[in-house]
């Protein structure tokens, strides 16, 4: 078993992403003056209020107006200036995606839409707040790069790399009021399209993305112990899609699992299963949110609710596995035992 | 030169332009005749008056912004795009064809365009996030300003139909430009009293789009929107307004310039031979 060099040993401290995005922004905002962070009466954060004291007139704040607040970032793209948009993603989404599709990705704008509070496992306020269909939607938009890291330092590295990218990119954060394990050390180069694989091991591959990746890794390390190579790519760039690194997951496993906290369909399993069907075929299970609205709860009674712990990433492993060691095992099921056939 | 002179040269300029945009529209077979024969003395009027902007230097970032929110009636706008030297007049002949740069909707892709439009109810945020940057200095405090600010660097124009303040999005932006006291934004109202299937208040009545700008902060002036006399002095008065962003009512007539479809719903009309004939004969040419 092989790890990068960028993972942390004992992945910690425990660390909230959104914070750590804007500590990104105030170091950006302090070198270049284009930058504007803009919010929907959504928190800024201890961190973001510290923008506001340090730039006053580059933190804008629209009110509870989603739509006006993307169509509005891309006017002063268009002034010259950099908008990273703030507000839940499902408002984001669902008030904002004809303003995402036609004033920012259409128009190629170099906006930067965070996306904050993704998911299902944040609980929160419940399905009301709760996106899981925001990548399914936002990948078939052209344009747009997405990008989702999975801790502190790749949501501080992902939002560095948004902001030197020029055009529209999407970045999901999970829940802004929570921590998650640090995966990364702080050296770590992200490259948006460049997928980290963060464990060698060729007899299975799990491509994870967000929070989800340390639950992967998790699964990695027990299953080592059984004997079982598994690979753990970190997706940390669903679009553009990191095509060689995927399939060469493929062909070097044999086998995928996806992991995600979003919907399975059309999410980062989706866009797998698109791919290999194609290019590569081979068994493929996906975890993530199986066509359901999410509800309100505590984070790990969601997880274990909705099958996105890591023993249900685990046993999507151990079938994958098993239907790539019997690849027939499965078509001999689906077709009417061969002992009922002529008994009469 | 004095202002008789200046109306005088604006009218021919505008009843070119309904010609040329004629042509424009005989390309696809099918044109934005009333709206864009309603709207086409102030666009002339922005265009060849007001606006400070560049035909050699469309990416200026200093300019004045258009936004053409309503997207279509995008023919005359085609034809001041041409008239000014920001595309070839040739290009006119690409319009709504694989390929062109000439959309059957306003689209950024076209120099002199600052905005796609067609997607009903979003140019005027866009226009007053435009309008902000004009206003934000980087080192301080200027657009969050509640005393005395610098000046704006430029000025936006947005120009909505009257079908389209139906969208919600319309009165969002339209709240956000007076909590940042965007004077340095204009809304042009064309109100030629139809929508794409109907007079405007028949479709859904919003009473008086004046009493609603006015009641979200605006100043507002109700006007003759083809009488290019008072466009004129109303372009001049938006320059005078100090801490509120200004709409201008401009009631004009659908298919104004084109007597036989002048006040009818001629929103979206096939262009056959015989109308192009007739066309140019009301306008000379």
């Amino acid at each position: 078993m092989l790890k990068t060099i960028y993972l942390c040993e004992e992945r910690e401290p425990y660390e909230n992403m959104y914070s750590a995005h804007n500590r990104a922004l105030i170091e950006l905002a302090g070198k270049n003056k284009r930058i504007v962070s803009c919010y929907a009466d959504f928190p800024p954060g201890e961190v973001g209020e510290v923008f506001q004291k340090q730039f006053p007139d580059r933190i804008i704040d629209v009110g509870i107006a989603e739509g006006h607040l993307i169509s509005s970032a891309a006017g002063l793209a268009d002034a010259g200036f950099i908008p990273f948009t703030h507000c839940h993603t499902l408002f984001a989404l669902g008030r904002g995606y004809n303003q995402i599709r036609h004033n920012v990705a259409y128009d190629n704008r170099n906006v930067k839409i965070v996306l904050c509070n993704s998911g299902v496992i944040w609980g929160g306020i419940g399905p009301s707040h709760l996106a899981i269909e925001d990548i399914a939607a936002l990948r078939a938009i052209p344009n747009l790069v997405i990008l989702s890291p999975s801790d502190a330092v790749s949501s501080e590295k992902a939002t560095l790399a948004a902001a030197d990218y020029v055009g529209p990119v999407i970045l999901r954060l999970p829940s802004t009021g929570a921590s998650y394990p640090t995966l990364y050390t702080q050296d770590l180069e992200l490259e948006i399209g460049k997928a980290i694989t963060l464990r060698e091991g060729n007899d299975v591959a799990i491509l994870a993305t967000g929070t989800l990746v340390n639950d992967a890794l998790t699964v990695s390390e027990d299953l080592e112990r059984n004997g079982v190579h598994v690979r753990v790519l970190d997706i940390h760039t669903i679009k553009p899609l990191d095509e060689k690194a995927v399939l060469s997951a493929a062909r070097g496993t044999g086998a995928i699992v996806t992991v995600e906290d979003a919907s399975i369909i059309g999410g980062l399993g989706g866009a797998v299963a698109e791919l290999i069907s194609g290019k590569c075929p081979v068994p493929l299970r996906r975890v993530g949110v199986k066509d359901q609205f999410g509800e309100s709860g505590t984070s790990e009674e969601i997880k274990n609710c909705y099958g996105l712990t890591w023993r249900f990433i685990r046993k999507a492993v151990q079938k994958v596995l098993k239907s790539k060691e019997n690849p027939k095992g499965k078509e001999t099921k689906v077709g009417r035992p061969q002992q009922s056939v002529g008994k009469k | 030169m004095d202002r008789e002179e200046l109306v005088a040269k604006l009218q021919a300029m505008a009843k070119k332009l309904r010609r040329e945009s004629l042509f424009v529209m005989k390309e696809m077979g099918t044109g934005w005749l009333g709206g864009s024969f309603s709207s086409a003395d102030f666009i002339t009027a922005l265009f060849f008056y007001r606006m400070k902007h560049d035909p050699q230097n469309p990416c200026w970032i200093e300019r004045d912004r258009l936004v053409i929110s309503k997207g279509h009636s995008c023919e005359v706008f085609y034809a001041a795009l041409a008239e000014a030297g920001y595309i070839a007049k040739d290009e006119l002949k690409t319009y709504s064809h694989c390929g062109s740069r000439l959309q059957t909707h306003v689209d950024c892709r076209t120099p002199g365009i600052d905005c796609s439009g067609g997607s009903l109810g979003l140019g005027l945020s866009f226009a007053v996030g435009s309008a902000m940057g004009a206003y934000i200095l980087p080192e301080g405090k200027n657009l969050s300003s509640s005393s005395q600010r610098q000046k704006a660097r430029f000025r936006v124009y947005c120009v909505l139909g009257d079908g389209e303040c139906n969208e919600g999005q319309v009165w969002e932006a339209a709240a956000n430009a007076f909590h940042y006291k965007l004077d340095n934004l204009t809304a042009i109202i064309d109100s030629n009293k139809f929508q794409s299937t109907g007079a405007v208040h028949a479709k859904m009545n919003m009473l008086s789009l004046a009493e609603k700008f006015k009641a979200f902060g605006w100043e507002v002036r109700e006007i003759d929107g083809n009488n290019m006399n008072v466009v004129v002095e109303t372009l001049d008065w938006v320059l005078t307004v100090e801490g509120k962003p200004q709409a201008i009512i401009a009631h004009t007539i659908k298919g104004k310039g084109f007597p036989s479809l002048e006040n009818t719903n001629c929103h979206f009309v096939k262009i056959t031979d015989d109308l192009l004939k007739k066309g140019l004969e009301a306008l000379g040419g």
